[in-house]
């Protein structure tokens, strides 16, 4: 029997071998941290780790494309959705640990034991001829090429009624999430013009004054032409009475100014 | 080069691991990070002047160690972890934003075989044949820091400002790997050093200007840039996904990104502008493609980019979020599979039929045009009959009609509601015994 082991210890060399134990067990630690975190979000980071140290191995093995394909749509894109909705959605309270179906992890751990045997068993005999790309790339001349040369070639069909079910699985999607408008949509300026008809102020309101003695959100700020501006002050402050005047806020100098003296124009101001 | 594909990546592998691999990997470190310092002051000093001010001038000749002191000003600042931040993923983000940014450049080709200590050996760290695709690969793990920095933050500005950069950022990563595709389709490689190599004629901003202009115009949008830079749009989102950030943890998500912005000026040079070849003029000097001189042309090339992404921030103002989202995804893509198809088309029959360019492009023109012809028509009859639709429906608007198709219908917006008159009958039904709130309480 030509066991698998056997197959791949003759075709391993040490780097890939040394690729193998380290991704290996990272992806095996990643896949444990998935299972094991409370959090969403841990375990989505745990399980981009997994894909990574597997895209490591692909590429480790020779298959480059599908290591950074691997890389690029699952790490990149499916995962990067998970997240999304994981954080968008917020479910990162840590969630509740009691079963709520009875013996569920007893009958678990016993299916995954199970699995487990039937894969060592399955794999355990498989009789390998040829191991490794090498074969498969000799025969266009590189991995990418051959990968195009089939992609295009041979299985061109398959490949475009693949993407043809991808792109209508997006469309259905799309068309299940889309709602129709039964008014047209505001644009920015019908949004600028509806602020100014409300006739309320349509921009900020001035801040509070600020002096170099003084500066505090209860001390009006003063108009160009030396009046209390009263909007500068919160609502409930004025409401409350609690506005301080500018007067006992302001040393003399600003005081003529807010009373509209002109006696200080002139080189103290400038 | 002469040797055949197989021996040209081969000589990556022969490169010792010490001194040449060593020397390499120390050599790119070092060039980056003097790229990055120079490239802040430069931004600093040319938006300055772009704006009618001086800029930084205090610190070194010319102000030039203004960003060394800001790096070290950083570092001794106080470390802040927020109350609600989740520590673990707090202190990882960083890390997953700056070592993806730094790991991108082991495939950009600096040049071509050089003799570096008594070894010949090409300028590049290393290469392989799916190398432009590793750059992508890398890029979409450094977005990862960035989701994972506003999240981990626990305060809202962060999580939609990070939020808002991820999402930008795979959107114009999907237009940026569109505009590769014709890059590869004419290189007939997707490796750095080998598209490097195929420009030795044209440089591929000539052949495939559509291409460049997508790459160019997501490449911005990729380093959330202005006039893209809608994740820190202060206004709205104070600094973004880095908000709670603080010392050297910040200074390496800056780091980050302005290796970020380096590296797809440099993935432009590579891909576009003939990497590492010397530009028209110079390039009729024998000598100019060989030894350490194209490292020079190449970083000339880098500096124009960078000059770009700066001029750039100095000139345009911000896009609305919703308006550079449609960009990207009802223009940008469309446009670029168009243009895929176009150059597809011209590849193979090129290959197959051996067509010239002209016949190729009057092949490809006429039908284009007639297309665009014909899209205008409808397009300006769909436009009148819309007008008139849409009069039509103010029209319909003023008056409501409550049994409009046969059915009791509610009033649509803009039409209001008129009581119908009720007959006797209904009345009737409608005026059975009801006790009011007060009467319950009496009972």
């Amino acid at each position: 029997m030509t066991g698998l082991a056997t197959v791949m210890l003759s075709v391993i060399d040490t780097g890939e071998q040394i690729t193998f134990w380290i991704c290996g067990s990272l992806a095996l630690i990643g896949a444990l941290g998935m299972v094991l975190s409370r959090k969403a979000v841990h375990s989505a980071l745990w399980i981009a780790m997994t894909m990574i140290n597997l895209a490591c191995l692909y590429m480790a093995q020779g298959a480059l494309f599908l290591g950074m394909v691997q890389i690029i749509v699952y790490t990149g894109a499916v995962m990067m959705l998970f997240l999304f909705v994981l954080m968008l959605v917020g479910v990162d309270s840590s969630d509740s640990v009691v079963e709520t179906i009875r013996g569920q992890r007893l009958a678990a751990g016993l299916a995954g034991l199970a699995f487990a045997l039937m894969l060592i068993a399955v794999i355990s005999r498989v009789t390998l001829g040829d191991v490794g790309t090498q074969g498969a790339d000799a025969v266009y001349g590189g991995n990418l090429q051959g990968l195009a040369a089939l992609i295009f070639g041979k299985y061109l069909l398959a490949f475009e009624v693949t993407s043809a079910l991808l792109i209508t699985a997006a469309i259905g999607a799309m068309i299940l999430a889309h709602r129709e408008r039964i008014e047209p949509k505001k644009e920015q300026k019908d949004l600028s013009k509806e602020r100014f008809l409300s006739g309320e102020h349509p921009g900020s309101l001035p801040p509070p004054g600020v002096y170099a003695r003084h500066n505090a959100v209860d001390t009006p700020a003063l108009l160009p032409d030396g009046t209390l501006a009263e909007n500068s002050v919160p609502a409930s402050l004025r409401a409350r009475g609690a506005i301080r005047t500018v007067d006992r806020a302001l040393g003399d100098e600003v005081q003529q100014l807010a009373a509209g003296d002109g006696s200080l124009e002139g080189e103290d101001l400038r | 080069m002469n040797t055949t594909t197989d021996d040209y990546f081969n000589a990556f592998t022969m490169d010792p691991w010490w001194p040449i691999v060593f020397a390499k990997v120390l050599g790119l470190f070092i060039l980056l990070v003097l790229i990055v310092l120079i490239t802040i002051w430069a931004e600093r000093r040319v938006v300055g002047r772009m704006q009618m001010r001086i800029g930084p001038n205090r610190v070194g000749p010319l102000g030039l160690l203004q960003s060394l002191m800001d790096g070290v000003k950083l570092a001794f600042k106080e470390e802040i972890f927020p109350t609600a931040a989740d520590k673990f993923v707090y202190i990882l983000a960083p890390i997953l934003a700056t070592i993806p940014a730094f790991l991108a450049w082991a495939v950009i080709p600096l040049g071509p075989m050089v003799w570096m200590f008594g070894y010949q050996t090409p300028l590049q760290l290393t290469d392989f044949p799916v190398s432009v695709l590793y750059i992508v690969a890398i890029a979409s793990i450094g977005i990862y820091g960035i989701v994972l920095a506003g999240w981990s933050s626990g305060s809202t500005y962060a999580l939609l400002g990070g939020l808002r950069s991820s999402a930008q950022m795979i959107s114009y990563e999907v237009a940026m790997g569109l505009s590769f595709v014709a890059v590869f389709l004419y290189a007939g490689s997707a490796s750095t050093s080998q598209i490097v190599a195929a420009q030795e004629k044209t440089w591929y901003i000539i052949l495939l200007l559509p291409s460049f202009l997508i790459y160019v115009t997501a490449m911005v949008g990729e380093t959330n840039r202005a006039p893209f830079d809608l994740p820190e749009a202060e206004g709205e989102l104070v600094g973004g996904f880095h908000t709670e950030y603080s010392t050297l943890k910040f200074a390496v998500f800056f780091l980050a990104e302005y290796i970020n912005l380096v590296t797809v000026s440099a993935l432009a040079t590579t891909l576009f502008l003939g990497g590492w070849r010397a530009p028209y003029p110079i390039s009729l000097w024998a000598g100019a493609n060989e030894g350490w001189w194209p490292l020079v042309w190449f970083l000339g090339k880098l500096c124009g980019f960078i000059f770009v992404f700066i001029w750039l921030r100095g000139t345009l103002p911000r896009l609305r979020y919703d308006q550079f989202m449609k960009f990207g995804w009802k223009f940008l893509m469309p446009v670029s599979l168009v243009w895929i198809l176009i150059v597809g088309f011209a590849r193979a029959m090129r290959n197959d039929y051996n067509w010239d360019l002209r016949q190729t492009v009057i092949v490809i023109a006429v039908p284009i045009i007639a297309i665009l012809i014909v899209m205008y028509i409808i397009e300006s009859i769909r436009e009148r009959r819309a007008d008139a639709a849409v009069a039509e429906e103010e029209e319909a608007r003023t008056e409501f009609d409550p049994m409009a198709g046969g059915f009791p219908v509610p009033p649509m917006p803009g039409q209001s509601y008129t009581p119908t008159r009720r007959s006797k009958a209904t009345v009737g039904v409608t005026a059975l015994p009801v006790s009011t709130d007060a009467e319950i309480e009496e009972a």
